[in-house]
């Protein structure tokens, strides 16, 4: 069963990766991802993240579920983080544990592309003077990217 | 039951939440962004293109189509940007 959190405060991706693999002897492959609050060349200084709080979770812990079906996955931590997150900070993090790298990859892949589609949150950025800009709107290659994991994933 | 909205529909209508209770003929989500489309400049203005507008009930997505019939908590937002 994987693990998702949904927090304000930040996290220790290289923790959080060691304690997929603690203590076992199968984990051959540890795939983490870490998602960081891009400056855009300066023009940003942070980025507000507003989530649905219990959906948020909800849909974090379906997406790892659909993974845990697809892959034999030995373990999965999903942390995604909310509130003001100032240029450099992290956003997200996906740690899957596996016996093979391939799985790991490809799972890693897969919960990131459906975190950025179905996990509810949304982006507001800050510039450097102060200003909100509009919220940033989803990319359609998001949904691609999504979709090429197969609709089957999906209600 | 309970409408949330979040993002810039939150903005326009100017609530994080509020009861609702609307007639027995809106029976699906699509009714019901009808319904609440009417009940203001704000609501007007958060729902004016339905079609990006994604809605959940009780915390899990669902389409336009969808009966609301039993619902606890529904939720309108614009499409997500996490990760």
């Amino acid at each position: 069963m994987g693990a998702v959190r949904v927090q304000a405060e930040d996290f220790d991706a290289a923790a959080e990766a060691r304690a997929l693999a603690a203590g076992r002897g199968d984990v051959g492959a540890l795939v983490t991802f870490v998602g960081l609050c891009r400056d855009e060349g300066g023009r940003l200084a942070a980025l507000e993240i507003q989530h649905y709080p219990g959906m948020a979770e909800a849909e974090m812990a379906r997406v790892v579920a659909a993974a845990e079906a697809r892959w034999p996955l030995l373990g999965v931590t999903a942390i995604h983080r909310y509130g003001t997150l100032a240029a450099g900070a992290q956003i997200v993090l996906v740690a899957v544990a596996a016996a093979h790298r391939g799985e790991a990859f490809a799972a890693a892949e897969m919960l990131m592309d459906y975190l950025k589609t179905d996990a509810p949150f949304w982006k507001r950025p800050r510039r450097a003077d102060g200003a909100l800009e509009d919220w940033i709107g989803a990319k359609s290659t998001d949904g691609d990217r999504a979709a090429r994991w197969g609709a089957a994933d999906r209600e | 039951m309970k409408a949330l909205y979040f993002a810039w529909v939150r903005e326009r209508i100017g609530k994080d939440e509020e009861p609702i209770e609307p007639p027995a003929e809106v029976a699906t989500v699509s009714d019901l962004i009808a319904w609440l489309s009417a009940r203001g400049e704000g609501y007007a203005y958060a729902f004016e293109r339905p079609r990006v507008i994604r809605a959940a009930i009780d915390r899990a997505h669902v389409g336009h189509g969808a009966a609301i019939a039993g619902a606890r908590e529904i939720a309108f937002f614009p499409p997500m940007t996490g990760g």
